[in-house]
C-alpha cells in the first residue's frame, strides 16, 4: 500500500487529504482506516529522509515536495521566478490574513490609502483569498478572507501557524506620554 | 526598508547651476515622488520612514519636526501626478492640523474631545503591527519562489472524457446543414503535358544549329508513339511558318527540316 499512496502523491500534483486518499484505494479495492493511512504516510517521510523529496502536511492535505535545500538547482533549471508581490499587496494579505473576515474599508483604515481593485482581484486570481459574505452595513460590502490554498502556498497548515501579530507598543507610562504632548 | 541613498538621484538645478550637493539636513531625495509611490506603500509607511530616520519613537512623536518633513516631501510631488498623492496630501493635512492645534493655548486644546495626535499615533502603532507582520510573511517559504512541489501528474489532462451523446434528428440536421454549405473550397488537377509543341521546337532548334539539315523522321522517339509524330509535325510546321526552316520533300516519302537562319549564320 505504502507504494500505491506515494504514487497517488506523486501523480497528483496537489495536496491530497487522508479521506480523499482513503476514498481512491477504496476504488482501487483496497480497503483502509484513516489511521492506517496516516501510518502508511509516516512511513513514506522516514523513507525519503535520504532522497530530496519529502512528504509535507499543508493546509489541505498531504504533498510530496522538493526539499529547499534543492530550489536553488531548481531555479536555474528553470530560469525563471515566480511573480514578485509588492509591499501593497503583502500589507494587504496580511491584515485580512490576521483580522478576518474584512472588508475593504477595513484594509484601507489600517494602511491609510485606497486598496486598488486591482490588486484585490490579483489575490482572489491567486486563489490566496475569497469572498466569504457581505457585511450587513450600508453598501454591503464584501468581506474577504484567506483560502487554504494561501497557507499550502506558505507550507503551512493553518492560520495560527502564521508569525503572531506583533504587539503594538503599550503606553504603559501616560506621564512620560502627556510631556511629550 | 529600502534606502534612499541607494537610488539613482538626478540632480536639480538652482539657477541654472546643476545642484550637486544636497544639504546634509536635507534628507529629501528630489524624485521624491517615485520615492514615495514606490518605496512607500502609502503615507502611513513614509510617515514610519521618517520617524526611523529621525530616530524617535511613535510615542514620543514631534509633530512639528515631522511635518516639516513631511510637508517638503510632498511640496516636491509632481504636480501631474496629484490623484496619486491625494493620500499623503490628506496625511499632510493631519500633520498640519496636529501642529496647529498645537500652537493654540492648552485649555482650548484640553477641551478637545479626541486628541488628534493621540489618534495619528493609534493609527501609525496598529499600522506597523501589519507592516511588520507583512515582512513577516513576506520572508515565508513560498511555493514556486522558495520551494517547489514534486509531481508526475499533468494537472491540465481530464480523466474522465464527457459522454458522447446525439440523436437522429440532431445527425439529420447536422447533415443537411452541411450539404447546404456553398462550397468554398474545390480542387483541379493540372496535367503534366507529356509533350509539348514548345519543347519539340526547341529540341529541333538545338539540333539544326549543329547539322542545317535534319530528317523529320530523326526527330521522332519510338517511345513516343503516335503523338509524338503529331507534336513534331505541328512543331515542323510551326519553324516553317516562322520562317525558321524550309521543308523539303524529295521524291521519296522522308522530308527534310534545313535550317534557314543556320544557312544566314
Amino acid at each position: 500500500m505504502i507504494n500505491t499512496v506515494e504514487a497517488l502523491l506523486f501523480g497528483a500534483g496537489r495536496p491530497l487529504r487522508l479521506s480523499e486518499i482513503r476514498s481512491l484505494l477504496d476504488s482501487d479495492g483496497i480497503n483502509a482506516e484513516l489511521s492506517e493511512i496516516k501510518q502508511v504516510i509516516n512511513h513514506l517521510e522516514e523513507r525519503h529522509s535520504e532522497s530530496s523529496l519529502e512528504v509535507v502536511e499543508v493546509a489541505s492535505g498531504f504533498r510530496l515536495q522538493i526539499k529547499e535545500t534543492y530550489s536553488p538547482s531548481l531555479t536555474h533549471l528553470w530560469n525563471e521566478r515566480a511573480p514578485r508581490i509588492s509591499k501593497a499587496l503583502m500589507e494587504t494579505i496580511s491584515i485580512i490574513a490576521y483580522k478576518q473576515p474584512v472588508t475593504r474599508g477595513d484594509i484601507e483604515d489600517i494602511r491609510g490609502v485606497s486598496v486598488s481593485t486591482q490588486g484585490i482581484r490579483s489575490l482572489l486570481e491567486r486563489n490566496w483569498i475569497k469572498v466569504s459574505g457581505f457585511k450587513d452595513v450600508p453598501g454591503r460590502p464584501a468581506l474577504y478572507t484567506t483560502t487554504k490554498e494561501f497557507l499550502d502556498d506558505l507550507n503551512i497548515k493553518n492560520l495560527s501557524s502564521l508569525p503572531d501579530l506583533p504587539e503594538p507598543i503599550r503606553l504603559e507610562d501616560n506621564e512620560l506620554f502627556s510631556k511629550v504632548i | 526598508m529600502q534606502n534612499s541613498t541607494q537610488i539613482q538621484l538626478e540632480f536639480p538645478t538652482v539657477m541654472g547651476q546643476p545642484f550637486e550637493k544636497l544639504p546634509e539636513d536635507l534628507f529629501i531625495p528630489p524624485n521624491a515622488l517615485e520615492i514615495c509611490l514606490e518605496t512607500f506603500s502609502g503615507p502611513m509607511d513614509l510617515l514610519l520612514y521618517l520617524i526611523k530616520k529621525e530616530n524617535i519613537n511613535i510615542l514620543e512623536l514631534d509633530v512639528s519636526k515631522i511635518t516639516d518633513q513631511y510637508i517638503e516631501y510632498i511640496e516636491l510631488m509632481d504636480v501631474l501626478k496629484f490623484e496619486l498623492a491625494a493620500e499623503y496630501l490628506v496625511m499632510a493635512a493631519t500633520l498640519a492640523e496636529i501642529k496647529s492645534r498645537m500652537m493654540l493655548p492648552q485649555e482650548i486644546y484640553e477641551e478637545e474631545e479626541e486628541d488628534p495626535k493621540l489618534a495619528l499615533i493609534n493609527r501609525l502603532q496598529e499600522y506597523q503591527r501589519y507592516k511588520t507582520a507583512s515582512e513577516n510573511i513576506a520572508i515565508l517559504p513560498r511555493v514556486d519562489r522558495d520551494f517547489f512541489t514534486a509531481s508526475a501528474g499533468l494537472p491540465q489532462i481530464k480523466i474522465h472524457k464527457e459522454e458522447f451523446s446525439i440523436t437522429e434528428a440532431e445527425l439529420a440536421a447536422i447533415f443537411q446543414e452541411i450539404q447546404s454549405r456553398p462550397v468554398l473550397t474545390s480542387n483541379h488537377q493540372v496535367d503534366f503535358e507529356e509533350l509539348s509543341t514548345q519543347e519539340r521546337i526547341q529540341i529541333i532548334l538545338t539540333i539544326l544549329s549543329k547539322r542545317n539539315i535534319i530528317s523529320f523522321s530523326k526527330t521522332l522517339r519510338k517511345s513516343e508513339g503516335r503523338p509524338g509524330v503529331v507534336v513534331s509535325f505541328l512543331a515542323s510546321l510551326e519553324l516553317a511558318k516562322e520562317g525558321h526552316v524550309e521543308l523539303i520533300q524529295n521524291k521519296t516519302n522522308e522530308i527534310y527540316l534545313k535550317s534557314r537562319t543556320g544557312a544566314a549564320n
